[in-house]
C-alpha cells in the first residue's frame, strides 16, 4: 500500500509518529509505504519517505523542505490512499476539497480527517468515489479516536438511527464541566483552557458551536442518509452561561453541557440541561455520543475527540479498513 | 392547578356567558380561551371554556354554573402531567418577566408552575430556572416553543433539557 500525506500539522504528524512503528502497523496494513508527505509550504517524496527525517525537519524549521506541491504530487506520484489531513475551512472545504476531488478523480483511495470538504460537499464526494470504486474514509472527523462512523455502518448495519445526542467537542466540555465543579467565570476558565493548549487562541470556532455543527451536519448526511448543510443547523455556543447556572441547575438534578442532536425533526447545536444520571455528562475533553436505534435500542460511546496520536487512531482505523476491503492492496 | 375544559351550551341571546363566567370568578378560577362553537350550533350554541383552577373547586364550579340553569355538556378535568425545566440566561427582569412567563401560560395547556432566579449584580445577565408544567409531552414542547421564541426577541439565551421528562 503506498500512502500519500497531505498535511503535517498536529493531525499529520501523529499519524508518522504511527505509522513509524512498522512491526505493529504492518500486522493491519501489510506491506506499506510512505511515498510523500507534504504541508502547505513544502514536500518530501521517494519511494519510501524517511518519517523520521520529516518529522525532525519540521520540528526544526516548522515546515517541510522545498518540493513538490499537493497537486503536483497527486499528478505525478503514484499512490493507492491519500491521507488529506490539512486544516479543515468549512465555508470553502478548501485546499482539502480541491485534493480529495482530484485523488478521488485519479482513483486513489482517501481517508480524511478534515471537515470542511465533507460539510461542503459529502454528496458530491461520495457519488464521486462510488463512480471511481475507491472509498473515502472519515472516521477522524467526528469524535477523534471515539468509533462512531464505522461503528454506526458497520457494527449497526440495519438498524434504523433514530437519534443521535452527542457531545462533540472537548474544548466546550472542559470549560463546561470546570464552571460545574469550580464555580468560576467563562472568561476565567478560558483564559485558563488557552494557557493549557485545550482552547486555541481564537476560540470562536469551538466555543460558538461551529466545530459541533459541521460535525453534526457530516454525521446527519454520512450516518443518516439526510442531505442538510451547515446553515441548516440551529447553533448556539456556550460563551452567554454564567456561573450561576450550574448551581440553579443542580437544585433541579441537572448540569449543562453543550450537545449536538440530529434526529428527524432537530438538526441543533446548544447547551443543554443534562440530568446528572445521563451518560452524556462526561467530564473534562471527553467527547461522548448517545445513539438512539431501532433495533439495537440506545448505544454509547465515549472517548477522545481531539489531538494529535488520539486522530491517528481513527485514520488508521480507515487505512485497515481499505485495506481489509480492498484485494490489491 | 389543574386546567379544565368545559362545554357549555348556552342560548343565542345576551348575558348568557356571564352565568358561566362569574362562576368562575368566585371559584377563583382564571379562564384561558373562550370558543364559541357556532359551526355546531342547534337552538343553542356549544361554548368551550379552559379554565385554570384549585383541583378542590373543579366540582363546585361545575354545580354552581349548573344552578345558574346552563347545560354543562361535559367537562374533563386535564392535569399536568408532564413537566419539565427550562433554564433562562439573560436580562430577564427588565425585559418584562411576567410578558415572558405569560408566553407559557397563555397557551391554556402549560404554565410555569415554579421559578428561581439569581441576579448577582444590577446590569449582568442573570439566570433563571424555570419549571413548565403542560398536559402532555408534545404540549409541553410546544409551550417551550412558545417561550424560546419570545426569548429570542428579548434576547434572553434558552438553555432547553435534553430530555422532555
Amino acid at each position: 500500500m503506498k500512502i500519500a500525506i497531505f498535511g503535517f500539522g498536529a493531525v499529520g504528524r501523529g499519524v508518522a509518529k504511527v505509522l513509524m512503528d512498522r512491526e505493529r502497523m504492518s500486522r493491519v496494513l501489510g506491506d506499506y509505504s510512505v511515498v510523500a508527505v507534504a504541508d502547505s509550504r513544502g514536500s518530501m517524496v521517494s519511494d519510501s519517505v524517511d518519517l523520521r527525517k520529516a518529522l525532525e525537519f519540521k520540528e526544526k524549521t516548522g515546515r517541510l523542505p522545498e518540493g513538490m506541491s499537493v497537486e503536483e504530487i497527486i499528478e505525478n506520484v503514484d499512490f493507492d490512499v491519500a491521507l488529506e489531513l490539512t486544516p479543515t475551512n468549512i465555508e470553502t472545504g478548501e485546499p482539502g476539497l480541491t485534493h480529495i476531488k482530484k485523488c478521488l478523480e485519479k482513483g486513489a483511495h482517501v481517508v480524511t480527517s478534515n471537515k470542511g470538504p465533507l460539510v461542503v460537499a459529502y454528496r458530491e464526494l461520495e457519488r464521486l468515489a462510488r463512480k471511481k470504486g475507491v472509498r473515502l474514509m472519515f472516521e477522524a472527523t467526528v469524535g477523534g479516536a471515539m468509533p462512531v462512523i464505522k461503528l454506526i455502518r458497520r457494527n449497526l448495519a440495519g438498524n434504523r438511527i433514530e437519534s443521535i445526542k452527542g457531545i462533540l467537542n472537548g474544548t466546550c466540555n472542559y470549560i463546561l464541566s470546570r464552571m460545574e465543579r469550580e464555580k468560576l467565570s467563562y472568561r476565567q476558565i478560558l483564559a485558563e483552557a488557552k494557557e493549557l493548549g485545550i482552547a486555541e487562541a481564537n476560540e470562536s470556532y469551538d466555543v460558538e458551536g461551529i466545530d459541533s455543527a459541521a460535525k453534526l451536519v457530516i454525521l446527519a448526511n454520512a450516518v443518516m442518509g439526510m442531505d442538510v448543510k451547515f446553515e441548516d443547523v440551529e447553533v448556539n455556543g456556550i460563551t452567554e452561561i454564567t456561573p450561576e447556572a450550574f448551581e440553579i441547575a443542580l437544585e433541579k438534578g441537572y448540569t449543562i453541557r453543550l450537545i449536538a442532536e440530529v434526529s428527524e425533526s432537530e438538526l441543533k447545536v446548544g447547551p443543554r440541561l443534562v440530568s446528572l444520571n445521563n451518560p452524556l455528562c462526561v467530564h473534562g475533553t471527553l467527547n461522548a455520543m448517545l445513539i438512539q436505534t431501532d433495533l439495537a435500542g440506545e448505544v454509547f460511546v465515549i472517548g477522545r475527540g481531539a489531538g494529535s496520536v488520539e486522530t491517528a487512531s481513527a485514520v488508521i482505523s480507515d487505512l485497515a479498513d481499505i485495506r481489509a476491503c480492498s484485494d490489491d492492496l | 392547578m389543574a386546567i379544565v375544559t368545559l362545554v357549555v351550551e348556552l342560548k343565542d341571546k345576551p348575558g348568557q356567558l356571564a352565568k358561566v363566567i362569574e362562576p368562575v370568578s368566585k371559584h377563583r378560577g382564571n379562564i384561558l380561551s373562550i370558543i364559541h362553537q357556532r359551526e355546531k350550533k342547534t337552538d343553542r350554541v356549544p361554548v368551550e371554556i379552559s379554565i385554570e383552577i384549585d383541583e378542590k373547586n373543579v366540582q363546585k364550579l361545575v354545580e354552581s354554573i349548573r344552578a345558574q340553569g346552563v347545560v354543562v355538556k361535559s367537562y374533563n378535568e386535564v392535569r399536568l402531567t408532564a413537566t419539565t425545566s427550562v433554564m433562562l440566561i439573560g436580562h430577564i427582569i427588565h425585559t418584562d418577566l411576567a410578558n415572558t412567563i405569560d408566553a407559557v401560560d397563555r397557551t391554556g395547556f402549560a404554565e410555569v408552575v415554579e421559578m428561581h432566579i439569581s441576579m448577582p449584580c444590577l446590569d449582568k445577565p442573570s439566570t433563571a430556572m424555570v419549571t413548565i408544567s403542560a398536559t402532555g409531552e408534545e404540549e409541553l414542547k410546544k409551550a417551550i416553543g412558545s417561550l424560546k421564541n419570545i426569548c429570542k426577541k428579548k434576547g434572553i439565551a434558552v438553555i432547553e433539557p435534553l430530555e422532555v421528562e
